[in-house]
């Protein structure tokens, strides 16, 4: 359906600036509604994050006695946060660490391992190539928590469970990803290009790094993207694979703390570290978006789902 | 952004080669070296599939197949596994309910994200970006931290919501039981997940061509009237793989039953599928009965979504 070809883009993108333009004048009851749809999109979707920001701000008490969308009698971010990173002995730093490291990891590897696929399997032939862009989209289709027990089985069998490995390995397998870039590949790189440079004797592997890949950097940084949140805000996996609470990422490690708090009413483990904890887990993601929004946005347009 | 690819490729592209390069290379292998270029650049790719799709997915299969007792070790039961899950109380209870809470979160999910999406086509403003920054926000939300927050929101001791009754006298409301624990939930999905089928809609909405809504605004007609008539059927395959890989998402929810478990005594350990096969295999170590009840959801899963991608790319090629 949508057929973002790189050829019609320019074309299209002028038609759309005219087609943005005149809608823009105010009181079109058209306008109007879509202002209206947005304001109260903006307080649904904001809310718990004003929240959070907010909670963090507070000490546990101000936390069980102020209002929940208002901020407390003292400003305790600074006390919340060396809280934070010095209960347990520092885990909660360790726990960052690990989220950074399996997250970077399992992006850095799936992003790597799609790249090549998709270019492979949208400008070569080889036997088997067929079946296996047909068995592309039934793979998608796997629920990823189905693959988790078996998985965790498999490498107990090979004693890698509880260790790193057993978070980052299954997180590089990634068919949509791959799917992504050999749409992405098929519309926007030339057959002829890539003949030149061969004419030229440019080694394959050449040609993939110094052509290919500055061309479709678009759907790469999407790619990496959606696997870095995927690994980061993967809570299943870990949960079965990782047992030691020194390997734990932050989702998994924040929700222990969080039972430990429920068990004990807020007594030893206090809330105000899980919402500091949740507030401090969210900011990287939050960056990584904001500035890479340019690329993920017209990535996710070109393979957007045919 | 690939507009900025064209002016480099037209620069870098030279007039077409005048010889091929299968020429211009003396020698049997051209088409074979090509093969096996091909190959080599999607095998990493393959070696992962193997490892971490097929051989997992094999193994569940043949320990769905077996059963385990201490006397005999594992022992083939063929498809006994799956008669004792599809009777299975629980599992049933669990699946029913999370296909109905499917069938009313998954549309009032995507029609908020279809009419979030024809809103941000109709209007380019800083206000309408800042809305689709914001909406989007909650995708980069950890799944398991959003459902912490609404939980904390929820609850009576932190949240402004509970409280909301005494408006009209009633107590303070309970989000954790009862009919409103469903709804809970489907909230907690719905803000994590609209913002991003807003983005996937939204981006097909951009790709349509302006010609063909401009027939109608010439004959007058409002611009909801496109909206619905014309963009909405348009982008009709957008919104129905949206539909499936949502549905995915829903059969295997596991993170927000899970978290707000924790405040909410009524969600125990087979209120989910996921959550059924989970406590099985690490709670009473009845692996093999969890790997057919993983399997079990996995398959109906694949197969009911790939049945319908496969019948609406037919009929969609057809039209």
């Amino acid at each position: 359906m949508s057929t973002t070809t790189a050829a019609d883009t320019p074309a299209r993108h002028a038609v759309r600036r005219d087609a943005t333009r005149s809608p823009r004048r105010a009181g079109e009851p058209g306008t109007r509604l879509a202002h209206v749809i947005m304001g109260v999109g903006m307080l649904y979707f904001a809310v718990p994050l004003i929240w959070i920001v907010i909670a963090a701000t507070k000490s546990q008490p101000d936390l069980l006695s102020s209002p929940a969308l208002w901020f407390g009698h003292g400003f305790d971010l600074p006390a919340n946060l060396r809280q934070l990173f010095r209960e347990d002995d520092g885990v909660y730093g360790r726990w960052l660490v690990n989220t950074a490291v399996y997250s970077g990891v399992s992006a850095l590897g799936a992003t790597t391992l799609c790249a090549l696929a998709g270019y492979g399997l949208a400008r070569f032939t080889f036997p088997g190539k067929r079946f296996l862009e047909s068995a592309l989209l039934g793979m998608i289709m796997v629920p990823g928590t189905a693959l988790v027990l078996p998985t965790y089985l498999l490498l107990s069998h090979i004693h890698l469970v509880n260790t790193m490995w057993a978070v980052i390995l299954p997180s590089l397998l990634s068919p949509f990803c791959t799917y992504l870039v050999r749409v992405y590949v098929s519309e926007s790189v030339p057959v002829e290009l890539l003949e030149a440079a061969r004419m030229d004797r440019a080694g394959e592997l050449r040609i993939f790094v110094q052509v290919v890949l500055p061309m479709i950097k678009p759907v790469i940084v999407t790619v990496f993207l959606f696997t870095l949140v995927a690994t980061w805000n993967n809570y299943f996996l870990p949960l079965v694979m990782l047992s030691e609470s020194k390997l734990y990422p932050l989702t998994v490690g924040l929700t222990t703390w969080f039972n430990t708090a429920q068990q004990e009413g807020g007594t030893r483990m206090l809330f105000n570290l899980i919402t500091t904890g949740a507030l401090v887990a969210i900011v990287p993601l939050i960056i990584a978006f904001l500035m890479l929004q340019r690329f993920w946005r017209s990535g996710l347009s070109s393979g957007s789902l045919k | 952004m690939s507009v900025n690819v064209l002016p480099g490729r037209q620069a870098a592209t030279p007039t077409p080669p005048a010889v091929s390069p299968r020429q211009s290379r003396p020698g049997l292998s051209f088409q074979a070296r090509q093969s096996v270029s091909g190959a080599l650049f999607v095998l990493p790719f393959l070696v992962i599939v193997v490892l971490f799709l097929a051989l997992p997915l094999g193994y569940a299969l043949w320990l769905s197949l077996h059963s385990e007792s201490l006397a005999l070790g594992n022992k083939f039961t063929g498809l006994a596994q799956y008669g004792h899950v599809f009777k299975d109380p629980e599992f049933r209870a669990g699946l029913w309910r999370v296909i109905r809470f499917g069938a009313v979160q998954i549309p009032i999910m995507l029609g908020l994200a279809l009419v979030a999406a024809l809103a941000l086509d109709a209007i380019n403003t800083r206000f309408s970006r800042v809305f689709r920054l914001i909406a989007f926000m909650p995708y980069a939300v950890p799944v398991v931290i959003g459902a912490l927050m609404w939980g904390f929101l929820y609850s009576k001791t932190f949240g402004p919501f509970a409280g909301v009754s005494h408006v009209w006298g009633g107590g303070p409301l309970n989000f954790f039981g009862g009919h409103l624990l469903l709804i809970s939930l489907g909230n907690v999905v719905t803000w994590a997940w609209t913002g991003y089928n807003m983005i996937v809609l939204y981006s097909a909405l951009q790709g349509l061509p302006r010609e063909m809504y401009e027939a109608a605004v010439v004959d007058g007609a409002s611009p909801i009237q496109i909206a619905w008539h014309v963009k909405v059927p348009a982008i009709r395959q957008a919104i129905s793989l949206a539909a499936i890989f949502t549905v995915i998402g829903t059969m295997q929810f596991f993170n927000e039953p899970a978290i707000l478990a924790r405040f909410a005594p009524d969600i125990d350990a087979g209120y989910t599928p996921n959550l059924y096969a989970y406590s099985q295999a690490f709670r009473f170590g009845a692996f093999n009965y969890s790997a057919a009840t993983s399997f079990a959801l996995g398959l109906t899963v694949f197969v009911l979504s790939y049945a319908y991608v496969f019948v609406t790319r037919r009929r969609a090629a057809r039209a």
